[in-house]
């Protein structure tokens, strides 16, 4: 079981999340509790992706997206309460799977967010605080300048990270952050991920078991739009309740 | 008889079983079929090619001898007089000054118009209106209006600009007209430029609690501007082009002045050089073939703008 304390940040009550008339998330209850890494495993188009979204409501850009259920943050339901959607994204932040750094320049990447939300303190201080936040300040001080699209890889999923950071989120809700980044990328990611832990609630989409026991305290698996299991990592990962759990974390499947 | 056949899987080959034989003569059979197919495919292709080579060859060449013919006929008169030179009875005095003043002044206030109106349009629909039943009437609307005869948008601009709002026979009645005829190619290529900036961009910006408008104005439209202007510059071109429905508002064919306001009357080089053309000396003939010559060059010039601008635009995407 887990063991929330009463303060779950993020949550969910018998969810049921369609795209017109298919059912891809089933029913599902989930408590996430503040200043965790929670890794979110199952196969492809198991609804890992979806249930992530509906976090930070980018499911609304879906046209044929409907829900049943509650999705709480704080104890809200952020799609009944009358806070403005935007002002809730900003507490909430996402990194996606590919990287997406807008083509201004690396400073303003990072800037933008606070600037048009109306940021008052400095920005360049706030971008050095990020990057550094990121593990990205080294790399790039000299070029603060340069297009963002001209980083590698790796380097542009970190400054994505770095662009989140710098809403000051309480949640960062990340969709295979290192798919498309290689082993050395990653790890990094993960490292960042760790530091990050201290600071925030981390929601983390992987397929990669091994990243999944490496950086998340709990771990929840999905199978065809069911939540199966829900537990801490560790035991996830050594004596599954569930046989599907096993099969799939063994690599029978998926 | 038996054949070794290699097995898609892995391991040596082996004898085929006689009941598998029957398939391999099959796929024999139809391997030799898509041989003669081959063939055919090429012998085909080696004459469409040809074919269209033709066909461009001759297009060129109509092109070629009118170009020309126009350079043959204008360049003798495209002398300094004929750029300061007002508009005469005398084909040896006449210049173009005013047409090009009047081209210049319709230029201007068209692009202003015309990117103002179409931009702000293309937004809309592109990034800020939902989906509805009036949107897609409007849609419909717009694919039929970059359709309709220029003349219509003469007519229109007559009814509406000189008589209806009084603007008369006036250069903003003229820029007015020409910024409708060319709004709806406006506002399809920026349409097409918003729509190649990849979702991927706006979901960034959204995430971090950005709004439409916000996402659309710092990151968008940034992004779209090389489309955006491609398209801006080809419809200039076509607009800078039009004497039918100048011609409907009733612009002036003898203009001896430089206009000094919107409210002036004016003509424009297409109109001049009709003029000239529908004339029975011959000199006036060679005078439009100058005008033409001008008028060329600047359409060269804009359609080169576009290609580079698109080039570099190509370049530049990630
Ligand atoms: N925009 C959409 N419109 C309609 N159906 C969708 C849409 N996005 C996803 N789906 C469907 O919803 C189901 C869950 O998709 P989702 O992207 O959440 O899966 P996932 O677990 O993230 O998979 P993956 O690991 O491959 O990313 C899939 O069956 C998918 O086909
Ligand atoms: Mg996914």
């Amino acid at each position: 079981m887990i063991h929330t304390h009463g303060s779950s940040i993020l949550e969910t009550r018998n969810l049921n999340i369609y795209y017109g008339q298919k059912k891809v998330v089933r029913n599902v209850s989930l408590r996430i509790p503040k200043r965790t890494v929670t890794a979110l495993i199952g196969p492809s188009g198991c609804g890992k992706s979806t249930l992530l979204r509906t976090f930070n409501r980018m499911n609304d850009f879906i046209d044929s997206f409907h829900y049943e259920g509650e999705v709480l943050f704080e104890g809200s339901d952020i799609y009944r309460s009358r806070t403005d959607v935007t002002e809730f994204r900003r507490r909430v932040g996402m990194v996606f799977q590919k990287p997406n750094p807008f083509t201004c320049s690396i400073a303003k990447n990072i800037s933008w967010g606070p600037r048009i939300n109306g940021y008052q303190g400095d920005l360049d201080e706030l971008v050095e605080r990020c990057l550094r936040k990121a593990a990205l300040w080294d790399e790039v001080k000299d070029k603060l300048n340069d297009s963002g699209l001209a980083l590698s890889g790796g380097q542009q999923q970190r400054l994505c990270i770095a662009r989140a950071i710098a809403m000051d989120p309480e949640v960062i809700l990340m969709d295979e952050p290192c798919s498309a980044l290689d082993p050395q990328s990653t790890l990094a990611i993960e490292d960042l991920i760790h530091e990050l832990r201290e600071n925030y609630t981390i929601l983390i989409v992987t397929h990669n078991m091994q990243q999944a026991a490496r950086v998340s305290e709990h771990t929840a698996f999905m199978y065809n739009g069911d939540l199966i299991e829900y537990d801490q990592t560790s035991k996830i990962f050594s004596q599954p309740t569930e046989k599907l759990t096993r099969d799939y974390i063994v690599g029978r499947f998926g | 008889m038996t054949r070794l056949e290699l097995d898609t899987t892995i391991g040596p080959p082996r004898r085929l079983t006689t009941s598998e034989e029957g398939t391999i003569m099959d796929t024999q059979e139809i391997r030799s079929s898509f041989a003669i197919h081959a063939n055919r495919r090429r012998i085909k292709e080696w004459i469409l090619t040809k074919a269209i080579l033709g066909a461009t060859l001759v297009a060129l060449g109509v092109l070629l001898y009118l170009v020309g013919s126009v350079l043959w006929d204008g360049l003798p008169y495209l002398r300094s007089e004929f750029f300061v030179n007002f508009p005469s009875r005398f084909p040896d005095k006449a210049g173009f000054k005013s047409a090009i003043y009047g081209s210049m002044w319709l230029g201007a206030l068209t692009l202003v118009f015309a990117v103002l109106l179409g931009v702000s349009a293309a937004v809309y629909l592109q990034e800020l209106a939902g989906k509805g039943r009036i949107q897609s009437w409007i849609e419909l609307s717009i694919a039929t209006l970059a359709g309709v005869p220029s003349i219509i948008y003469g007519m229109l601009g007559l009814g509406i600009f000189v008589r209806f709002f009084g603007m008369g026979r006036s250069v903003i009645a003229g820029a007015l007209t020409l910024s409708l005829l060319v709004m709806p190619v406006i506002i399809i290529a920026a349409r097409e430029a918003l729509k190649s900036v990849p979702d991927s961009i706006r979901m960034g910006a959204f995430a971090l609690g950005a709004s439409r408008w916000q996402t659309v104005r710092d990151h968008v439209l940034p992004a779209a501007t090389p489309g955006i202007a491609t398209g801006v510059i080809l419809a200039m071109a076509r607009a800078m082009g039009e004497a039918a429905p100048l011609i409907m508002l009733g612009a002036l064919t003898y203009v001896a002045f430089v206009p000094e306001s919107i409210f002036d009357s004016f003509t424009a080089m297409p109109i001049q050089i009709y003029n000239w053309a529908s004339r029975p000396q011959a000199k006036f003939h060679d005078l439009a073939a100058a005008g033409i010559i001008v008028l060329l060059g600047f359409l060269v010039i804009c359609n080169s703008a576009a290609i580079i601008l698109r080039s570099k635009w190509g370049a530049k995407k990630p």
